[in-house]
């Protein structure tokens, strides 16, 4: 079988054949009514919301948190002064010993 | 009195979607031609047709009005048929034992007499939506716009948004992968 000869038949048997430019009835108002129930995109809108779908799931970890910090019971934390916690945490590697210096 | 298309379309961007209705009857024809090349069944191709207006409308703030509209929605329904050929690849492992005999007698016939056969037959027609439904995406695309819609390869690149090398060596590879399905249906038929 000649393969270039057959793919040339079978072009042309495309070309002659081009498909069919039928438009089904109505389409142009289903395309409206389909686009009737979305607006144009707009980016601020987009974001907006976005935003305001963030905003239930944010108020609901927040609530949470604030519940468990309220509830958690404080046992093992040593009473005292805040501040001086705080310094003491922060500086709490200065803090630790120096290694002692080779003998000379 | 009729409006222009830059009208309709400057109206539909300030907001007024039934401005568009007059640009949906204009060109549907021409878009549904290009979906049926790559959709064969209806419920695919009326899918197609709806995505490239639905695109054409959210997109149409990008459409600057430098080429016709028609140019600017071709490249749209051409890229939104590419779409659909990759995301509905199908199994192409099949066998071409499953002819026809309509197509089976237009291949004999050929084999016999290549000049006495006519590529006006169905069995013609079919045969080829077959091959083609066999071929990968880019090749299909490309031997479609390349060899039976008969556009340069400047124009596939526009349509296409692919380099102009891209498109040749596409269209080469397209050809080679034509050729190897033609050779496996002689040597299945006839070995």
């Amino acid at each position: 079988m000649n393969v270039a000869e057959l793919n040339h038949k079978l072009i042309a048997a495309a070309r002659a054949n081009p498909p069919s430019d039928r438009v089904p009835y109505a389409f142009e108002k289903r395309i409206l009514a389909r686009l009737a129930g979305q607006r144009m995109p707009d980016d601020w809108a987009l974001w907006a919301r976005a935003l305001w779908r963030a905003a239930a799931p944010c108020v609901a970890i927040m609530m949470l948190f604030s519940v468990w910090s309220y509830l958690a019971p404080n046992g093992n934390v040593p009473a005292g002064d805040l501040s001086q916690e705080f310094e003491n945490t922060l500086l709490a590697a200065v803090d630790q010993e120096q290694p002692a210096e080779p003998a000379r | 009195m009729e409006r222009t298309e830059a009208e309709l379309i400057a109206a539909v961007l300030r907001g007024d979607a039934a401005s568009f209705e007059p640009l949906i009857q204009k060109y549907s024809p021409r878009v549904f031609a290009t979906a049926r090349r790559y959709a064969r069944r209806e419920s695919e191709v009326e899918d197609i047709a709806q995505e490239v207006w639905l695109k054409a409308f959210q997109k149409l703030k990008s459409f600057r009005g430098e080429a016709p509209f028609e140019h600017w929605l071709m490249r749209l329904a051409v890229r939104t048929c590419y779409d659909f050929l990759r995301g509905h690849q199908r199994n192409r492992e099949t066998t071409f034992s499953e002819l026809t005999d309509t197509e089976g007698d237009w291949l004999e016939r050929f084999v016999k007499q290549p000049d006495s056969v006519s590529e006006h037959a169905d069995a013609a027609r079919q045969l080829i939506e077959r091959v083609l439904a066999q071929l990968s995406p880019p090749a299909r695309l490309v031997i479609t716009l390349l060899e039976i819609e008969d556009r340069s390869v400047k124009e596939i690149a526009k349509l296409t948004g692919w380099s102009v090398p891209l498109v040749k060596v596409r269209a080469f590879r397209a050809r080679a992968e034509m050729r190897k399905l033609l050779t496996k249906i002689a040597k299945e038929k006839y070995l």
